[in-house]
């Protein structure tokens, strides 16, 4: 359990930061989404994962750790604000700038190589 | 008085929350004769709190009744008292000088000021780090919004990169609090001193790897080096009193940094002690570095003050680096001086950006300055601060910062690195100051009055720099306990729990 645990948090977070380090807002919201996702499992293992362990006492024989269920509590919430805090701020500036891009202008098309043979089909964005 | 330590939390978010609700949304006016008083009241509760704690030792406020390491516990020691002080001295200069007029470019700018404080205030008075997070979250909201405030293209554009980065610094956070809380086994911050020097030696990597993931995240807020990119931007792009307002924001992180990496991995942490110095070192000189070579290369006033911060960040990091008492104290001394003339300096660049027309505050020929007087001696006394230059503070928190470095080894790196960025910044505010003031063709056509709060707010920061050296003797005092309080652990973490450690 703990390694395709372990793994699912890997990965997620290598998404997470490939997206976040793409040049369009919206992979790089998706990014962030999944981050915070990638985090949330992350803060819910740091109490040792464990079968059947209530979180109150009492409630059976073995019980897990609750502390880190209230930190992933708050972060949830906290996570989701921020979320869409980017979404809405990624819209105004989609609307303000003319474009998606992060930088608020899309770069410059780097010069083709003499050696390909099909022209570029460029999407023409209106704004 | 036993609720005085949280008040300054307290008080900011309830005055947010009251002036959305009806009889004080409809209007500015009524915004800013609430909000400033409040203001007021606030300074004299900081005020307040930092005498109590500095005459009856450090104030525990415990939330709920649940005793420390299991809740939440707010810690005024000397330190944090005198950070919420700073704070609250330097939202009222902003904040008066937003009520002359820059408070109205959009919808409820004194709420989300008062949020803002909130989790400023927040962030130095808490005393765990995952509620250190979470004022993180509170603060960077409403520093987001007040961003944007007032709408605009390079606002939004420097908005996208700002929320990104933080919302990425964000998750590295919490990674590093999992990371910690998996190894330690508790987050409150006097707690974890104790444990981590009892660590066994398999977790000892792990929670290597936890301290210095929040070294970067902290070093992100506070602008270190690899990660000070978003900083001239984003100031250059606020509005004026925000950008005021920013000037705590990076001491936040040098704040944290003293508190992470000074208290729970200090020189007792066994193992792990000062982990974080071997990067610091390096990087803060650099920070420094950059931060002269952008102050020269700065095109106008907005970005030169922008870059001076980071100079200042860069100083404060070396006396973190230093992880010396007397070091710490200089630094505390120098974090009141630069957080208060940075906080000037924006706004009477605004000031001057305003009265220029459409040369704005660039470095370039325009029409003279119709109400110039009050403005260049204003910025000659700044200048003079920021630089260093005696007889101001400046000089007084370089000098102690300078004292502090003799007889270490590395004394030959920070001598030369301190004194070329302040001569760095000499030169660009010289060349600022001339180019602004002495440099002009004609008389002037815009005729924008000054209102008088700005004058005032202004004034009121400025004049801490003469204050900070003529009480320098009893400034010094403080300074000195809050950095032999910080440093030593009967103080810092034993008095902090209820068994102590002893072993």
């Amino acid at each position: 359990m703990e390694a395709i645990y372990a793994l699912c948090v890997g990965v997620l977070t290598t998404c997470g930061f490939f997206l976040v380090l793409r040049g369009r807002t919206f992979t790089v919201v998706m990014g962030l989404t999944l981050l915070s996702y990638a985090v949330n499992l992350f803060l819910f293992a740091s109490g040792r994962l464990k079968l059947d362990g209530a979180a109150v006492l009492g409630q059976s024989t073995s019980y897990s750790d609750p502390l880190p269920q209230a930190l992933v509590l708050t972060a949830i919430v906290i996570g989701f604000a921020m979320t869409a805090f980017v979404v809405i701020l990624a819209m105004r500036s989609r609307a303000d700038q003319g474009n998606d891009h992060v930088d608020g202008q899309i770069p410059a098309q780097p010069a083709k190589s003499p050696f390909s043979h099909k022209s570029p089909t460029s999407h023409k964005r209106s704004s | 008085m036993q609720h005085l330590p949280i008040l300054p939390i307290l008080l900011p978010m309830l005055a947010g929350v009251f002036m959305l609700l009806p009889p004080l949304s409809y209007s500015i006016g009524r915004h800013r004769f609430f909000a400033v008083p409040l203001m007021v009241v606030l300074v004299a509760i900081s005020a307040l709190l930092l005498i109590t704690s500095h005459q009856q030792g450090t104030q525990l406020y415990i939330l709920g009744g649940w005793q420390p390491p299991f809740g939440i516990t707010l810690v005024a020691d000397r330190l944090s008292t005198m950070m919420v002080l700073l704070t609250s001295i330097l939202g009222l200069g902003a904040q008066l000088y937003a009520c002359a007029g820059d408070d109205n470019d959009g919808m409820y700018f004194h709420p989300l000021f008062m949020f803002q404080i909130m989790g400023v205030n927040g962030a130095f008075l808490t005393g765990d780090i995952f509620n250190l997070f979470v004022f993180f979250e509170i603060l960077l909201i409403a520093s987001y919004a007040l961003l944007i405030h007032g709408g605009g293209k390079q606002k939004t554009k420097a908005a996208v990169h700002y929320v990104i980065l933080n919302l990425v610094g964000s998750s590295i956070f919490l990674f590093a609090l999992g990371i910690l809380y998996g190894t330690i086994g508790s987050l409150n911050i006097a707690d974890m001193a104790g444990k981590v020097r009892l660590l066994a030696e398999h977790d000892q990597a792990l929670a290597k790897a936890g301290g210095l993931l929040l070294l970067v995240v902290f070093g992100l807020k506070a602008a270190l080096l690899p990660l000070h990119f978003w900083l001239p931007r984003t100031y250059a792009a606020a509005s004026a009193p925000v950008a005021a307002l920013f000037a705590i924001m990076t001491k936040v992180g040098i704040y944290s940094i003293f508190r992470v990496h000074t208290v729970i991995f200090g020189e007792e942490a066994g193992a792990l002690a000062s982990i974080a110095t071997p990067w610091l070192w390096p990087l803060a000189l650099l920070t420094l570095v950059i931060g002269a070579i952008g102050v020269l290369a700065s095109p106008n006033l907005r970005l030169t003050v922008a870059n001076l911060v980071i100079i200042s960040v860069g100083t404060l990091l070396l006396a973190i680096a230093m992880q010396r008492e007397s070091a710490t104290s200089a630094a505390l001394y120098y974090m009141i001086h630069t957080t208060l003339v940075s906080g000037a300096l924006f706004l009477l660049t605004d000031m001057i950006s305003k009265q220029r027309g459409k040369a704005e505050d660039r470095y370039v020929i325009a029409r003279r300055m119709k109400h110039g007087k009050f403005i260049s001696v204003a910025f000659f006394i700044a200048a003079l601060t920021v630089v260093g230059m005696p007889p101001l503070s400046g000089f007084v928190g370089k000098t102690l910062l300078l004292q502090a470095a003799q007889g270490m080894a590395e004394i030959s790196w920070v001598w030369p690195t301190v004194l070329i960025a302040g001569l760095a910044s000499l030169i660009a505010i010289s060349r600022a100051g001339t180019t602004i003031f002495w440099r002009y063709t004609g008389e002037s056509t815009v005729n924008e009055p000054i209102p008088p709060l700005k004058l005032i707010a202004v004034t009121l920061l400025l004049t801490a720099s003469p204050l900070l050296v003529v009480f320098g003797g009893p400034i010094t005092n403080y300074t000195n306990l809050a950095a032999e309080q910080l440093h030593d652990t009967t103080q810092s973490v034993d008095a902090l729990l209820p068994g102590g450690y002893e072993q």
